[in-house]
């Protein structure tokens, strides 16, 4: 199944849970979610977020400056 | 059986408004939150850039409150609407740039037409008389009920049993006599309160949590608008104000420095915008120039300022690499010494 990106880049949370949260309401369940960032209070964040939804965090990648998450879309919303 | 009826509480991630909404889940009610992301917030942004904040917890509180009550968080960006609310306050500005009443007002509307989209019954805040000195006082709590139009379908839990009844107490949907009477400044009430619940490691921000209450910042979004000839802005210029030292050297320009490699890293997210150099003979800062008309002059002032905060400050000479307009130069500048920075030109 292919994925969904978000450039979160430069953003600071919230900002790119908002992009996040705002992308997943338009996705159906078990569709993965791939979202990009600088800001490293997104690895508190976005799963943080995923908890209270009802989503999965299926991977966090940390590169040097980079941060990917890949999330799963659950059916909780 | 009674409808259970249903709230949306507005969460900033701070201990009353966590009180709140759980002062009225006690009661049955089922609670959601909302979180307003109106770009000024302190939330996040520089604990999150800077190196040295980094002992923090790097958590957004909001989502923190929200999963420590198990409730539903709507984060909403409102950054350009909210603009009005900051150059056209209705009620003016606090000691600082903060229209805090206005802000509440914007707020609470806010969340009035979210309920009424989404069939919820009540707003909740965790508003104490007396505990700011602009927003949260006798006289403007009605004033914010009347002007969000929220009337009285908002509920202050933490200090309804110093304000008239509001239609949930009235139907019934809430006991009066379970709410709660605080008032003035003191936050024994809150944290003896916090306890009685379980909550810890709750934020405590000093100074609040908006940073059109800081002085300094205040400073620097009224040069802002002063210099750019209108009181405008978007979401890059108040992320910048929020990052390294602001220094306006001549009235067309001028330079923000980052001070840690943090702030340079976001900054680098911001060559392409700006005029921007760094010493490339010493270790030193990224620095952006913000202006107009940036003539070679201004760039040789704006290089001696960038070697005088780096590592070559005491060098003869210093190289630094210059990117104007799509060309990189390098420019030999000898370090402009401290003490002959005038401190005005510190923002």
């Amino acid at each position: 199944m292919s994925s969904v990106f978000i450039d979160a880049r430069n953003l600071l949370c919230p900002m790119p849970v908002i992009r996040t949260q705002d992308r997943v309401a338009g996705l159906q369940p078990g569709e993965l979610v791939e979202v990009l960032c600088t800001d490293p209070g997104v690895v508190y964040d976005i799963p943080a977020w995923c908890r209270m939804r009802g989503h999965e965090v299926c991977n966090i990648e940390e590169q040097e400056y980079e941060i990917t998450i890949t999330i799963r879309v659950g059916d909780k919303g | 059986m009674m409808q259970q009826r249903k709230a949306v509480a507005l969460i900033s991630g701070g201990l009353d408004s966590l009180l709140a909404a759980r002062v009225v889940m006690e009661q049955g009610v089922h609670v959601e939150g909302i979180n307003f992301f109106t770009g000024f917030c302190v939330e996040g942004h520089t604990h999150a850039i800077r190196k040295k904040e980094r002992t923090r917890p790097q958590r957004n509180n909001a989502l923190w409150s929200a999963e420590q009550l198990g409730i539903k968080l709507h984060l909403v960006d409102i950054i350009d609407e909210y603009k009005d609310v900051v150059i056209n306050p209705k009620h003016g500005y606090g000691a600082n740039l903060n229209p805090c009443l206005d802000c509440k007002i914007f707020m609470v509307n806010k969340a009035r037409a979210w309920i009424e989209a989404n069939g919820f019954d009540f707003i909740i805040t965790g508003e104490v008389i007396g505990q700011r000195p602009m927003s949260q006082r006798k006289d403007t709590m009605p004033v914010v009920a009347r002007d969000s139009g929220a009337e009285d379908r908002l509920v202050r839990p933490l200090c309804a049993r110093n304000l008239p009844p509001t239609l949930p107490e009235k139907e019934g949907w809430l006991d009066r006599d379970r709410l709660y009477a605080f008032n003035g400044r003191s936050r024994k009430p809150q944290m003896a309160l916090a306890k009685q619940f379980g909550f810890e490691d709750y934020a405590q921000p000093a100074g609040g949590c908006c940073f059109l209450t800081d002085k300094q910042y205040s400073v620097k979004l009224s040069d802002l608008w002063s210099t750019r000839g209108k009181r405008d802005y978007d979401l890059d210029d108040i992320m910048l104000l929020k990052v390294g030292r602001h220094l306006r050297p001549r009235p067309n320009f001028k330079i923000i420095v980052g001070r840690e490699e943090g702030e340079n890293r976001f900054m680098e997210g911001y060559r392409k915008r700006f005029t921007h150099m760094i010493s490339s003979s010493h270790t030193g800062p990224l620095v952006l120039l913000d202006g107009e008309d940036i003539n070679r002059d201004d760039l040789a002032l704006a290089a001696r300022l960038t070697a005088r905060f780096g590592q070559g400050r005491d060098a003869g000479l210093v190289t630094v690499e210059v990117h104007d307009k799509g060309v990189m130069q390098n420019m030999e500048v000898v370090p402009m010494p401290t003490e002959q920075i005038p401190a005005d030109w510190y923002l």
